[in-house]
């Protein structure tokens, strides 16, 4: 525009007629469109990232605001009598085995009965009566007197877990004022949760034993620390497995492979495995390693090697990336200096990649932590209560627990649900951090 | 940099460790089956391991069909022990374990569960004949003596003392164990109500009573009952099939549709005047005891009278229990391993 203004106004050059007024006006709305085009792409692009965020918020908050209660759970404070003649019907010097097989539920409904002897009577209500509490509280009470058989005579107050219906009431879930019919809690068990919360026995806690015990099909008892445990062993096979062989195949096809057909060829089938359903690594699972090696069941050293398949291809794929990443004249240097190419990969290529190849195993671990679909086929999406103790172990990952309890009938596995989802979650959150960590350690410039 | 072979060397070690590790003894039970026996066996096999030395079995859930497969397999440790159906054995399967040497099988009847069609409290109960089923479910139904797609969209095109609203069904998928026996209690027999399809082949009956209609209005929810009955919760037009099990938990959401005169309670439903219930079975692979640890105990808890029982514990998860006198029989079958006779 600046040489518009050495010619004489309304002579143009070339012969054009050219009115240096309009000429902003010609340029202007353009000028104004490119500027709207430009707001209405940022606008765009800032509703997406806002969509994303509040999709992201609204599943989180479900799964909070369903799950956080499953973290503490509501207990009642029971008067126990550790009746001889129940523990120890024969007399004489005590036996742990005695000791061991008695009847501990007796205890605890007998405590009951006490409470409210006019429910003693019918059959159902004392049934209902029982049902208040967990039908495992018998465990507390053994491990009790196991430990410490001096109790026997004496009466002692002891804390024992409601049953997850009564919990569930507790924790407002069930509303009191529908009628009878319409809730899984009677009018009469109601009745004797009010008498005992007026009496100031009924309390939460922290639930710990959601963390430190497996699988239960009793609700309040049931415990994400087996299917924890199951995740990790597995994982730590599919790491073991998939990322010495994932970068040791990057790397030769990168930096040593011949540049041919063949190579072509590897390269076009590792990015289709890396698109392949994961139930069909599962399907390969079940025909090569249970069935051709005859491994056992369930266990995580089979998970781990199925999931170890499937993320193979993610992390050649990350790690090829990674490796293209590194400037040609560190090569060239190091080469110039006189290394050998084993020598070029490991002191200077590897390390420069290194934080590329991390954020891609993590991807594909984070990918195989969430998986369910393959571990179907070897038998890992099972009901187990013990806690694996080693890889060949029967043992479930944490997807699977979160599947096996939305599937459960029982209302109080709602929450239960939702609290695997946290926990699952919160691992994930723990692995990536890992990664960046490591991946800070490993950054280099150049 | 020499990590990366460290690595090497140690996937290398697993590698073998991998290969070597065959199947050892397992001192453990194993069990497969029907999802719907699943909730049951479950607590049972907790109860087990709690009260006994033995290890706590592992149970997967693979349905009755694929439980049956694995079972059949072959005998050995790594097949499993037990299997779970929420229908009895065919005979083909029976063959087919034959085939493989699975020739001694327990069968042990564990009770029974009612199939339930529930709508949400919010609407009005239904009181459905099976055939009214049959004609809102069914692809084909018979119109003037003719077979014609299903035209039905509203419950009172059927019946004009049914509600005003627009059909719409969820229920489970073909593979699910509960699809198969709500064809044969509901469709098969509402289809029998008519003169024109009784007449016909039984394999052109079946082609009719079985193939549920495709347009939409009846939907397959997949095999997770809670999602149904979460679903029914927000659409109060819809009706859901599940099982008791899953009413009996949901009773402030959900109520059961009568059908034919009776309502699906636990007490219709253990004296068979609610007409769609169907028996859950076990079977067990005899050639086992003995190896594995703690078979028979396992069957002797199951069939106790406090787990099994009127009173016993899998009631209160829902299981209708058998009678008494039947409970007893299938108890001394586990004793004496009765082998199975179709």
């Amino acid at each position: 525009m600046t040489d518009a203004t050495s010619f004489p106004p309304g002579t143009g050059s070339g012969g054009r007629p050219t009115d240096p007024a309009r000429r902003p006006l010609v340029v202007s709305p353009h000028l104004a469109r490119r500027y709207a085009r430009e707001r209405r792409f940022r606008l765009l692009g800032l509703a997406s990232v806002a969509t994303a965020g509040l999709i992201l918020l609204i599943l989180l908050g479900s799964i909070v605001s369903k799950g956080y209660s499953a973290f503490w759970q509501y207990n009642v404070d029971l008067t126990i009598e550790f009746s001889a003649e129940e523990l120890n019907p024969d007399g004489g010097p005590v036996d742990m085995e005695t000791l061991r097989r008695a009847n501990y539920l007796a205890l605890v409904r007998d405590s009951l009965k006490r409470e409210f002897p006019d429910a003693a009577g019918d059959r159902s209500e004392r049934r209902k009566l029982y049902g208040l509490v967990s039908p495992n509280a018998d465990i507390v009470l053994r491990s009790m007197v196991l430990e410490d058989p001096g109790l026997i005579g004496t009466t002692q107050t002891v804390t024992i877990k409601l049953s997850d219906d009564m919990d569930t009431f507790a924790k407002g879930y069930i509303d009191r004022n529908l009628p009878e019919g319409d809730r899984r809690v009677t009018d009469l068990e109601i009745g004797w949760f009010d008498h005992l919360n007026s009496e100031g026995r009924i309390h939460a806690a922290f639930n710990v034993d959601f963390f430190t015990q497996g699988d239960s099909r009793e609700p309040e008892e049931a415990g994400i620390y087996g299917a924890l445990i199951g995740s990790i062993l597995t994982l730590m096979v599919t790491l073991l497995v998939s990322f010495p062989i994932g970068v040791m195949a990057a790397v030769y096809l990168e930096e040593f492979a011949p540049k041919n057909r063949l190579t072509d060829l590897i390269e076009v089938n590792i990015n289709n495995l890396a698109a392949v359903p994961s139930i069909v690594f599962g399907l390969l699972g079940l025909a090569v390693f249970l069935n051709f090696f005859g491994l056992p069941r369930s266990a995580p050293l089979v998970g781990g090697l199925v999931l170890a398949l499937m993320t193979l291809p993610t992390i050649i794929i990350a790690s090829r990336s990674a490796l293209k990443a590194v400037p040609p004249s560190i090569r060239e240097a190091a080469l110039g200096l006189g290394a050998s190419p084993l020598q070029v990969v490991t002191h200077h290529v590897l390390p420069l990649a290194m934080p590329g190849i991390l954020t891609g195993t993590i991807i594909g671990m984070a990918q195989a932590l969430g998986e369910t679909a393959p571990l179907l086929m070897i038998g890992m999406v099972a009901f187990i209560v013990d806690i694996p103790q080693s890889f060949t172990d029967p043992a479930t990952v944490l997807p699977v627990q979160v599947y096996i309890w939305a599937d459960s009938p029982e209302r109080a596995f709602v929450e239960k649900t939702s609290a695997a989802i946290m926990v699952l979650l919160g691992f994930l959150v723990l692995m990536n951090a890992i990664a960046v960590l490591l991946r800070k350690r490993f950054e280099r410039r150049w | 940099m020499t990590f990366s072979f460290g690595k090497a060397a140690a996937i290398a070690a697993l590698g073998v460790v991998a290969m070597t590790a065959q199947a050892e003894a397992r001192d453990q039970i194993r069990i497969v089956g029907s999802s719907t026996v699943f909730p049951f066996a479950t607590v049972v096999a907790e109860n087990f391991g709690k009260t006994t030395g033995f290890k706590t079995p592992v149970i997967e859930s693979t349905g009755s069909g694929g439980g049956l497969k694995l079972f059949c397999q072959g005998v050995g440790t790594e097949h499993p022990d037990f299997t779970n159906a929420s229908r009895r054995i065919k005979k083909s399967e029976v063959e087919l374990c034959a085939e493989n040497g699975v020739t001694d099988i327990t069968e042990i009847k564990l009770g029974y569960d009612g199939i339930v069609l529930a709508n949400s409290k919010a609407a009005e109960t239904y009181n459905l004949s099976r055939k009214d089923i049959f004609l809102a479910l069914a692809k084909q139904v018979p119109v003037d003596g003719k077979l014609v797609p299903n035209p039905y969209t509203k419950w009172s095109e059927i019946n004009p003392d049914l509600p005003d609203t627009e059909i719409e069904v969820l229920g489970p998928p073909p593979t699910s164990g509960t699809r198969d026996a709500f064809v044969e209690l509901v469709m098969r027999e509402g289809a029998e109500q008519f003169p024109m399809l009784k007449e016909m082949g039984k394999k052109d009956f079946r082609a009719v009573s079985d193939s549920m209609r495709e347009d939409g209005r009846f939907v397959e929810a997949g095999e997770n009952d809670n999602l149904i009955v979460q679903k029914l919760e927000a659409n109060p037009a819809a009706l859901g099939i599940f099982g008791f099990s899953f009413l009996d938990q949901n009773a402030d959401k959900v109520h059961g549709s009568i059908i034919d005169g009776s309502a699906p309670t636990f007490e219709a439903i253990a004296d068979g005047s609610y007409p769609v219930s169907r028996s859950l079975f076990f079977y067990m692979k005899n050639a086992h005891v003995g190896v594995i640890p703690g078979m028979k105990e396992y069957v002797a808890e199951f069939t106790s009278e406090k787990a099994a029982g009127q009173e016993g514990y899998l009631t209160d998860k829902g299981l209708i229990p058998l009678p008494e006198e039947d409970l007893k029989s299938y108890r001394s079958a586990g004793e004496n391993l009765t082998n199975l006779s179709l």
